[in-house]
């Protein structure tokens, strides 16, 4: 369509506001007559809390509260849920610890929050909060995801007597161990999937504000969409009707998967306005989102594949270690199964399937959904794979991808925990970027670099995911009298710029400006009743299927009330570019809303208005997928490495806005790259957090990266009209296996086999030093 | 932050003067290592004396075969200076790849240098380049000036300001920046004055220091060839979640050979 | 112990009484309360709070309020024209979808108008190192580098 409509590059309106210093994030917000809050955490990883003196913090100039967890208890604060329900084949459920908002009488991770301070200041509250004396009695720790299932290893709960959560499986493992066994050609790799930082940049915050006279409680906090946090501070732990609280997000900076969850600071934050009458406001440090924002990742996967001599695969075995951290998170547990596992074997059309997965407890912060969340880790697992296998076999990396892929005519295709794949050209797609890159041209470059005595590397991945998770989300439609549109919306733009994209398509489905289109989301006082936010790459999918079945109803109420007016037939009238026809006349949509609004201009019995509250229902999701090229040089002397091309080609299906699809799969890949070269968590045995600051977690910066090309094959989706597939994670499931094939094609001929994520320099100058040393031996 | 007093100082005499009489005083430079410190509680000074009100304490000039640069210049002025871009290149390198162009506008010669931050850049420049700290009491050569971790040869109540840097017949400054500070894992200063030779290391030890086996080598033949094998202990070295000390060792021996490379 | 601060910020003189502790940052979004500036971090990594102090770029979350003490400040709300016309390097950021969330982006943009000052044509690898000090978890930092080198040309070509 037009210069606004589906596929055009629009510029985006919420970018004159943030560009101006016109954001509205949580910490912009100031409340009348707001305190502050400050949170006493914990310095160990693993401690029984003997006491707690709180009389010095009180009596401090501006102190006006002091609360522990015993006070929740007293108050009836309820617990932090988890809803996972697994269970051992032998029928033992999964074990499900209880999570207390401030435990009253152990902490077990490094940043627990253990009290807070409410003063006149944000100073003051810090000054108060240091002043608050906790007695520990400190225990042994575990941190390590390698450990926690160990002999003798400390145990987060003694009274479960192991850290094992559950062991998950699926498929008959001693089928799949015998017909590996009776493969032509066995392959195994060994992957440490690290632990990271999510790190949005704005740090994460919450201020709440109660109204006595009508009982309702407001909370303002960046999110990912509010209405599941509504549920949970109401129902579970305020106990509170969930219509007396609302949350509010007006701008989010960054989710990427950690602000779907309700954290304990936010619960204390809420229930302070409320116990004291006065907005309670709180921004993290930094330091303090470091400790106590949901990690990522963090799984250690050994998986081996049988192929035959052509290269073909016909069985796969996959164990998983999850470290999940000292409680159960809302989602954690779930990534490998739910997340990840039902994407493998990804691409690729292999049989047998064995699949054990075995979530721990550590003494660390638990872990959650990261941009991807379970996709990343399980793409992963399958192109190492397939390297390890091309390699086994002597065959090109394209080929045994090629030789596996599941084709087209294989679609609708069931994979093994039960997505059903749609639509996906990846030989096609693999094909582009494998051209794009120059990927037939590249012995000459790894020559040019050796003479320069660099190492050249190229690598490819492919990779799918599945996207629009909990496919049900609600929309609102509303036309104002000045002519405008205005959208409620649950899902929840936190950087994806729906305002402008959902804009796009009212302006393509009804021809209304786009200037004249608005979107309110991120409060739960407007946001549509059914919604469940923004996260899973969904929203292109839900929010934007919710605009189009607005319009359309929007325009079949609109036919009747324009046939009205025309004197005709509603079957007679045709909508088109804003205009209701029928034969020559015709009445704009904005008459008609005008109209629809005086009772004398409708048809008989039909209410008045045009606006318009639908919910979209989908059955399945989408399945975004890609192929990435990476090539990259390294100096052997001192293992640094330098990315100096990366080609993306991704199919997203319909692409409703190149511009923004675009930035999406930068900042994917950017973030995988910072998983592959410089993001790592680092917990010392103690569970002392060591990469606790910018200081020493490295964030991948601009100059990790050169321009990067992102291209698109559209294959659009069979499972939604629009066609579209999610684009917001691809680039995170891409980057990490295309870094490693790259790094894996550069070394292999010198004789190394394997390396870990993060690929630090110091790593990969050891790497090439031992395999030197066995060349030499 | 804990609160505290906070001092204009008008000249270096009223400075050392409070530095003196105060209770438990901090000089306040660029702020760039201090703030962060007091931000995150880990100190808490009575009263911060500014020095940024002194004129006197700022600017770079060359005088004689010495490149001087006073206590309160900022990095970027160092590096953007023709002068001593043209004197001594290598310096105005050092300088410019401290940290980022934010904390290069406001971090000083004089706060970099009292810190003696096993990691900071500015240590290598001094020792490598037989630079002279000068303070209000007394001038103190680099190689007598940084005496261990966090500590240097600084008396109560003295104030660094110049540092006067001997001009070398040629120098280069080599740095591998840490993946998420960006401050020194190993940065090497190397120079040479006529037959002599220097070589300073930061970022490795627990402060700068010389590499004088190396420096012999050069001394003999001031050639990359010289220095290639000469192997540098761990022992002595710092390790950390980025790099260890064997790490580091290695790449010292790696960027000596590299700065010389540059120069030849 | 509070201490009278004076200064300009974005042309208008401004003052206000601050204990010696306050940071710039916080006088600036408390005191003024003028939001567009952030804080992203607590060791001067992020950049998110980048402004510019005489014209020059600095972090103000590692600068008392009492060293601004007759500085002239400008932060992203007085980058635009009266008219509210965007300037290059804001504009630049639009066009190239130098943003998402739009958390760092005042601090990218003054450290981009920063850059274009100082480097007038600094190439992509110039301009990639120079955003050393300014995190961004959202773009991938393509469009932002993209902009500050667009953004650049055009600043240049208006000086000459
Ligand atoms: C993000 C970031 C990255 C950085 N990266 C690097 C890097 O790569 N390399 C590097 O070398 N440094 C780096 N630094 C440190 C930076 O160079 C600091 O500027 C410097 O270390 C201290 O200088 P300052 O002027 O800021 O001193 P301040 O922080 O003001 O003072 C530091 C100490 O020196 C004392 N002091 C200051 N001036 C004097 C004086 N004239 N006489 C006596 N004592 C004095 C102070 O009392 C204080 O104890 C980085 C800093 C940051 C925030
Ligand atoms: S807030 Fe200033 S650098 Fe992060
Ligand atoms: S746009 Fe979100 S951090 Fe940069």
């Amino acid at each position: 369509m037009g210069e606004f409509g589906i596929g055009q590059p629009v510029r985006r309106k919420e970018d004159v506001r943030l560009l101006t210093g016109g954001g509205e994030f949580t910490d912009d917000i100031n409340l009348e007559a707001q305190v502050y809050a400050a949170f006493v955490r914990s310095p160990h990883a693993n401690a029984k809390i003997s006491a707690i003196d709180t009389l010095a913090a009180r009596s401090m100039d501006g102190v006006i509260a002091v609360y522990t967890g015993q006070d929740l208890v007293d108050a009836g604060v309820g617990l932090l849920i988890n809803d996972a329900n697994y269970t051992n084949r032998n029928g033992k459920p999964m074990h499900k610890p209880t999570r207390q908002v401030m435990p009253v009488a152990q902490t077990r991770f490094v940043g627990e929050v253990l009290a807070m301070v409410v003063a006149e200041t944000p100073a003051q509250a810090r000054d108060a909060a240091e002043a608050v004396e906790i007695d520990y009695d400190v225990l042994p720790a575990i941190a390590s995801t390698a450990h926690a299932l160990d002999e003798g290893a400390p145990l987060v709960w003694p009274e479960h007597g192991e850290n094992l959560v559950v062991h998950w499986e699926y498929g008959d493992k001693d089928d799949v161990e015998a017909k590996l066994a009776a493969a032509h050609t066995r392959v195994r790799v060994d992957l440490v999937n690290n632990r990271l930082i999510v790190s949005p940049m704005e740090p994460r915050s919450a201020s709440a504000e109660y109204d006595a006279a009508s009982g309702s409680l407001t909370v303002y906090t960046p999110s990912q969409g509010g209405r599941r946090l509504q549920m949970m501070l109401a129902r579970g732990l305020l106990k509170m009707a969930p219509e007396k609280v609302r949350i509010i997000s007006r701008d989010t900076g960054g989710g990427f998967g950690i602000r779907s969850k309700m954290y304990p600071e936010t619960v204390m934050v809420a229930f302070a306005a409320r116990a004291l009458g006065r907005p309670v406001k709180w921004r993290g440090d930094r330091s303090e989102t470091f400790v106590s924002d949901y990690h990522g990742r963090d799984q250690i996967n050994v998986a081996e594949m049988g192929l035959d001599a052509s290269g073909r695969a016909s069985v796969l075995k996959v164990e998983t270690l999850l470290n999940v951290g000292a409680y159960l998170s809302e989602n954690g547990v779930r990534l490998p199964m739910e997340g990840g596992g039902r994407i493998i074997p990804c691409m690729y059309d292999i049989p047998d399937f064995y699949f054990s997965v075995k979530p721990m407890f550590t003494n660390t912060i638990c872990t959650d959904t990261y941009r991807g969340a379970g996709r990343p880790e399980a793409n992963f697992i399958m192109e190492r794979l397939m390297d390890a296998g091309a390699k086994a076999l002597g065959m090109s990396r394209e080929d045994i991808r090629r030789r596996n892929f599941i084709t087209e005519a294989q679609m609708p295709y069931k994979t093994h925990l039960g997505f059903t794949l749609d639509s996906g050209d990846f030989d096609g797609t693999m094909q582009m970027a494998l051209d794009a890159a120059d990927w037939t041209g590249f012995e000459a470059r790894r020559a040019e670099s050796a003479s320069r005595g660099k190492l050249r590397g190229v690598g490819l991945a492919t990779f799918i995911e599945g996207a629009g998770s909990r496919p049900v989300e609600g929309m609102r439609m509303r036309f104002e009298e000045n002519g405008d549109v205005t959208l409620f919306a649950g899902t929840y733009s936190h950087g994806q710029g729906h305002e402008t994209v959902y804009a796009q398509l009212v302006n393509e489905f009804l021809g209304v400006d786009f200037d004249k289109v608005h979107l309110i989301d991120g409060d739960t006082a407007t946001s549509p009743e059914t919604s469940n936010g923004t996260f899973g790459s969904r929203s292109s999918m839900v929010g934007g299927m919710g605009v189009k079945r607005a319009s359309e109803a929007v325009i079949a109420k609109g036919r009747k009330i324009a046939a009205h007016l025309l004197q005709t037939e509603a079957e007679r009238v045709v909508f088109e570019n804003g205009v209701f026809r029928a034969q020559s006349s015709s009445v704009t949509l904005a008459e008609v809303a005008t109209a629809s609004r005086d009772a004398s201009k409708m048809p008989e019995g039909m209410a008045l208005g045009l606006d318009e509250s639908v919910v979209f229902e989908n059955d399945v999701e989408n399945f975004p997928n890609g192929a990435h090229v990476c090539e990259l040089e390294i100096d052997p002397e001192t293992g640094i490495l330098e990315i100096l091309n990366y080609v993306a080609v991704d199919d997203c299906g319909v692409i409703l806005n190149p511009f923004i699809v675009h930035g999406q799969v930068y900042g994917g890949v950017m973030q995988g790259v910072g998983q592959a070269l410089t993001e790592n968590v680092v917990y010392d045995a103690s569970g002392q957090l060591l990469s606790a600051s910018y200081m020493d977690y490295g964030m991948p910066r601009a100059a990790h990266m050169p321009m990067m090309e992102a291209l698109f094959n559209v294959v659009p989706a069979k499972t939604n009209e629009l066609g579209v597939k999610g684009a917001g994670e691809a680039g995170a499931c891409g980057a990490p296996p295309a870094i490693l094939s790259a790094v894996g094609d550069a070394l292999s001929h010198i004789g190394v086999s394997h390396i870990d994520m993060p690929l630090t320099p110091e790593k990969v100058w050891r790497a090439i030093q031992e395999a030197s040393a066995v060349k030499a031996a | 932050m804990h609160n505290f007093n906070y001092h204009r100082a008008a000249d270096v005499a009223d400075a050392s003067g409070k530095l003196t009489s105060l209770e438990d005083p901090k000089i306040l430079a660029g702020g760039m290592t201090l703030l962060p410190t007091l931000k995150n509680r880990l100190a808490a000074p009575s009263d911060l004396i500014d020095l940024a009100a002194i004129a006197d304490l700022k600017g770079v000039s060359v005088e004689g075969d010495e490149v001087v640069v006073r206590a309160m210049t900022p990095h970027a002025v160092v590096a953007a200076s023709a002068e001593v871009q043209k004197a001594l290149p290598a310096l105005a390198q050092l300088a410019g790849n401290i940290g980022d162009p934010a904390v290069r506008h406001r971090g000083t010669i004089g706060g970099s240098v009292a810190n003696s931050d096993p990691a900071a850049d500015y240590p290598a420049g001094c020792v490598g380049l037989d630079a002279t700290i000068v303070t209000n009491k007394r001038k103190i050569a680099a190689d007598d000036f940084f005496l261990g971790l966090f500590e240097t040869a600084l008396e109560e109540g003295e104030v660094i300001t110049s540092v006067r840097f001997k001009i070398p017949t040629r120098a280069h400054y080599m740095k591998f920046r840490h993946p998420a500070s960006g401050y020194a894992v190993v940065g090497v200063m190397v120079a040479q004055y006529g037959s002599k030779a220097r070589v300073a290391v930061t970022g490795a030890g627990p402060c700068v220091f010389r590499l004088s086996e190396m420096e012999a080598a050069l001394e003999k033949s001031f050639a990359p060839s010289s220095i290639a094998n000469i192997k540098v202990s761990a022992e002595q070295l710092m390790g950390d979640i980025h790099c260890s000390a064997e790490y580091r060792a290695h790449l010292i021996t790696v960027y000596a050979r590299r700065a010389v490379e540059a120069m030849v | 112990m509070d201490i009278e601060v004076k200064m300009t910020v974005n042309g208008k003189a401004v003052s206000g009484k601050v204990e010696a502790r306050t940071l710039l940052v916080q006088f600036i979004r408390e005191h003024l309360r003028m939001t567009g500036t952030h804080v992203g971090c607590d060791t001067t990594q992020c950049g998110c709070c980048v402004v510019h102090v005489d014209g020059v770029a600095m972090k103000s979350c590692t600068m008392l309020a009492v060293q601004a003490e007759g500085k002239a400040i400008t932060t992203i709300e007085g980058l635009a024209g009266p008219d509210g016309e965007l300037h290059p390097m804001q504009q630049a950021f639009r066009d190239h979808h130098g943003l998402q969330c739009g958390f760092c982006t005042p601090g990218m943009v003054m450290m981009g108008v920063d850059i274009a000052n100082r480097l007038p044509g600094a190439d992509e690898k110039t301009v990639r190192h120079q955003l050393e000090g300014n995190i961004c978890r959202c773009t991938g930092y393509q469009g932002i580098v993209e902009a500050i080198m667009d953004a650049s040309a055009v600043m240049n070509a208006a000086r000459s």
